[in-house]
């Protein structure tokens, strides 16, 4: 299947044991393909390098911006003078080793490189040669290394763009480091600065373009979109005999709905997409996704751009206003709700036009788990009774997050409606959950092709859990709430002996559950012929009639 | 009397670019604005659970906790013992000590061994385990190299060649008013006080920033309510206000 080895995982304990460090490991790979200057340009970066002939060509002096030096160091002092958790996190670290067993990519690679202290030096080594006393001098007298501290160097770029491509800025080391030192917000400083010397990231930048020109990651256009929607809404008619809408661009109605474009095409997040819209439908809640805003995850945050982030995060606010929604609720997606959660208001606020007694913006599972608690959804549990499920707990919810009024909620809530729609659920081991929980090992801009054996040997903590209760609990599927995740998992749980089809969306437990308003049984549904076309237009009708 | 001059000068400057050298530090974390949220969650929704929060890494080291038990103990054994062995210090300092500076004495006395012996501990760790090797830089180990010194020389004062205490304290005192009192030329003495004053030194430009610097940690001193609260850094402000999509197009 692979050139390369393929982890092992034994279910025993469901924790990976630390592995010795192999120098090297890692260091055959170039990083993910680098982007083009067309795709900068869109982007706000600079543009005046040679794209690289071949991968090993990647970071070769000559492919680089004029006068790359003074410009990567120029911006490293730029981002220090903006971000207080750099600068901070650049001078405080004391090498204490907490951390060095803390990286599923460091446990599934064996690199010394990819343990998150390393992954920073790569960078502090630079700041402290260049912008402390302590480096400039021994720099100067031809001993920077007493100090760890060295000049930039074409090796040490080349390895920028390899280590910092093999860091899913999942968090995990922040919880463990007495400090706090969070190797995500290094990971991000260091892909700012390669964007301004022309070592972009293909995958990231191209994606993003499109979000800035069409609306959504996959390049969706509004025409294609509402046809895919359509799609689902007979998919539902089909299976139910129930007409639930899933509206586009629809002015006035109350929720706007923000997704992750994964959610319109990709198995199982459709699956989810149509849980929500099921739950919005017994609810009697009146919402709209959007062409124009029609991609939740932003890109911006893993290339550590505030700018266009913010640029992303804009359109929503332009789609909301356009719409004259008074709520805006985010659909499964880690990074998205990191971006939305906590970044949402500083980037796109203040949303002082939407109906302040909602929380802003709101998690999908916020309305779906009080509505369950409340008994407002007739569930049928017994629809998730061929599943043993356990839950990922997504690395961006998890540590960068929270879903629901209280500390921690962010692992409760999504287990609440799990364990309300499903008889069968259970927990991982204790160290790979809650705020341990390892990154599916696709997160953070690094689930691309081009980095695949980075996403395979990152999966190993996450797959060596899985397979302890798998074959001590009989767990059969796992949940998750992320795009990331759900794709990340699907594309790699078979080099683990695992089928793509164990992965689920946590609405489409619900949506398996819940039982709609005038649903119709299996043999009602094959006993009479159900028109699609012909219920939308008798509904559409009936509404016009109304008014 | 030369060496009480020497001696005196070096510590006035130690002492200065120590206060000095951190407070820089302190001002340039204090206006490095911090442009979005990011606490590690969970997170306190309260100042007051931030409070306690950096209260439990600070007094108890709580992440490293659940990091790594030996580490944890080490370095708890380290930090308290060195704190014992700096609070028994203060009477060189005082004419007449405080009561609970003459209580805390024997405490502070024996402390010195576990401090030095948890640093041992600590180098040992570097020297042993291959992840802590590899990320150790030579400045790492001369660092603990220096606190053994100074612990272990403290010690041989103590408890095998006593020098004249009195005199110490008479030259500490007269230091505070630039009075310059004799200082017994004691090796091990000389040996002590100079790496007290490299450390001193050392400090502003060091990882000992770490000690300053956990307080301005965004990830531990964030409260994290940004659904409720605004939170805009005065950079990014102004591409609001001038209506732009990248600092480069902003008018200065």
């Amino acid at each position: 299947m692979a050139d390369y080895e393929i982890p092992t995982v034994t279910g025993d304990d469901g924790i990976v044991d630390v592995p010795a460090l192999k120098e090297g490991a890692m260091g055959h790979l170039h990083g993910p393909w680098v982007s083009k200057p067309d795709f900068q340009k869109e982007l706000g970066f600079p543009t005046d390098f040679t794209m690289p002939e071949g991968v090993e060509n990647y970071g070769d002096v000559d492919t680089l911006v004029e006068n790359w030096k003074n410009r990567a160091l120029e911006k490293l002092d730029d981002l220090r003078g903006r971000y207080r958790s750099l600068q901070v996190f650049l001078d405080i670290c004391v090498k204490c080793g907490a951390c060095t067993d803390k990286c599923h990519y460091y446990i599934g690679t064996t690199d010394p490189k990819n343990m998150p202290v390393a992954r920073q030096d790569l960078l502090r080594k630079v700041y402290r040669r260049y912008f402390t006393f302590a480096g400039k001098f021994f720099g100067k007298i031809g001993k920077p290394e007493f100090v760890g501290a060295a000049d930039l160097t074409e090796d040490v770029v080349k390895d920028w763009y390899n280590y910092y491509h093999q860091c899913s800025q999942c968090r995990r080391c922040s919880v463990f480091c007495p400090y706090g030192i969070d190797t995500a917000e290094i990971s991000m400083a260091a892909r700012e600065i390669l964007d301004h010397i022309g070592m972009g990231q293909k995958y990231c930048t191209e994606i993003m373009g499109k979000v800035h020109k069409i609306g959504n990651n996959l390049g969706l256009p509004e025409a294609a979109l509402s046809d895919t929607l359509e799609g689902l809404e007979e998919d539902i008619y089909d299976d139910t005999g129930v007409l639930v809408e899933l509206p586009l661009d629809k002015k006035g109605a109350d929720i706007l709905l923000v997704t992750p474009s994964a959610d319109f095409f990709a198995e199982p997040h459709v699956d989810g997409l149509m849980g929500y819209a099921k739950v919005f439908h017994e609810l009697g809640l009146d919402f709209t996704l959007s062409s124009y805003a029609s991609e939740g995850a932003n890109f911006g945050m893993f290339i550590g751009s505030y700018e266009n982030m913010r640029r992303l995060a804009l359109r929503i606010r332009k789609a909301a206003i356009d719409l004259g929604v008074k709520r805006i609720v985010f659909g499964e997606c880690g990074h998205a709700w990191r971006v939305a959660y906590s970044f949402l208001n500083t980037l796109a606020g203040p949303w002082d036009f939407l109906d302040q007694n909602y929380p802003i913006p709101q998690h999908v599972l916020e309305i779906t788990e009080p509505a369950l608690a409340a008994g407002k959804l007739n569930i049928d549990k017994s629809a998730n009774d061929d599943m043993v499920v356990t839950f990922h707990d997504s690395c961006n919810i998890a540590r960068g997050s929270r879903i629901g009024g209280y500390e921690g909620g962010q692992f409760e809530v999504p287990r609440n409606v799990i364990k309300a729609v499903c008889n069968n659920y259970v927990d991982m081991p204790k160290d790979t959950i809650h705020d341990s929980t390892f990154c599916c090992g696709g997160g953070g801009g690094i689930l691309t092709d081009d980095l695949m054996e980075v996403r395979v040997k990152g999966a190993q903590p996450r797959m060596e859990a899985l397979k302890h209760v798998t074959e001590n609990h009989g767990v059969t599927h796992m949940a998750a709430i992320c795009a990331i995740c759900k794709s990340q998992f699907t594309k790699v749980i078979p080099y683990y002996g695992f089928t793509m089809d164990q992965i689920v969306s946590v609405h489409q437990l619900v949506s398996n559950a819940i039982q709609l308003t005038g649903q119709l049984t299996e043999d009602e549904i094959d006993e009479m012929e159900l028109d699609y076309d012909e219920a939308k237009e008798k509904l559409i009708a009936s509404r016009e009639a109304a008014e | 009397m030369f060496l009480s001059y020497v001696f005196g000068v070096l510590f006035w400057v130690a002492t200065l670019v120590l206060v000095f050298g951190i407070a820089f530090k302190v001002r340039l974390y204090w206006k490095t604005p911090a442009p979005l949220k990011i606490p590690t969650t969970p997170a306190p929704l309260t100042q007051g659970g931030v409070f306690v929060r950096m209260f439990k890494e600070v007094v108890f080291f709580f992440s490293l906790f659940r990091s790594n038990k030996l580490l944890w103990i080490l370095g708890i054994a380290f930090h308290y013992a060195l704190a014992l062995v700096l609070f028994r210090h203060v009477r060189y300092f005082q004419e007449s000590t405080w009561f609970i500076v003459d209580v805390m004495q024997p405490f502070g006395k024996y402390a010195g061994f576990l401090m030095v012996l948890a640093l041992l501990g600590l180098l040992a760790r570097r020297i042993f385990i291959d992840r802590v090797r590899y990320i150790t830089a030579p400045s790492d180990r001369a660092m603990l190299g220096l606190l053994i010194l100074i612990g272990a020389s403290g010690l041989m004062m103590k408890f095998v060649s006593h020098t004249d205490i009195l005199m110490v304290k008479q030259f500490f005192i007269g230091l505070r008013s630039f009075d310059f009192q004799p200082l017994p030329a004691d090796p091990i003495l000389m040996v002590h006080l100079s790496l007290v004053a490299l450390l001193m030194l050392i400090f502003p430009i060091s990882k000992l920033l770490h000690a300053p610097g956990i307080f301005f940690s965004p990830t531990r001193n964030q409260i994290d309510n940004p659904r409720e609260k605004r939170h805009l850094a005065p950079w990014a402000a102004e591409l609001e206000k001038q209506n732009k999509n990248y600092l480069h197009e902003l008018d200065k």
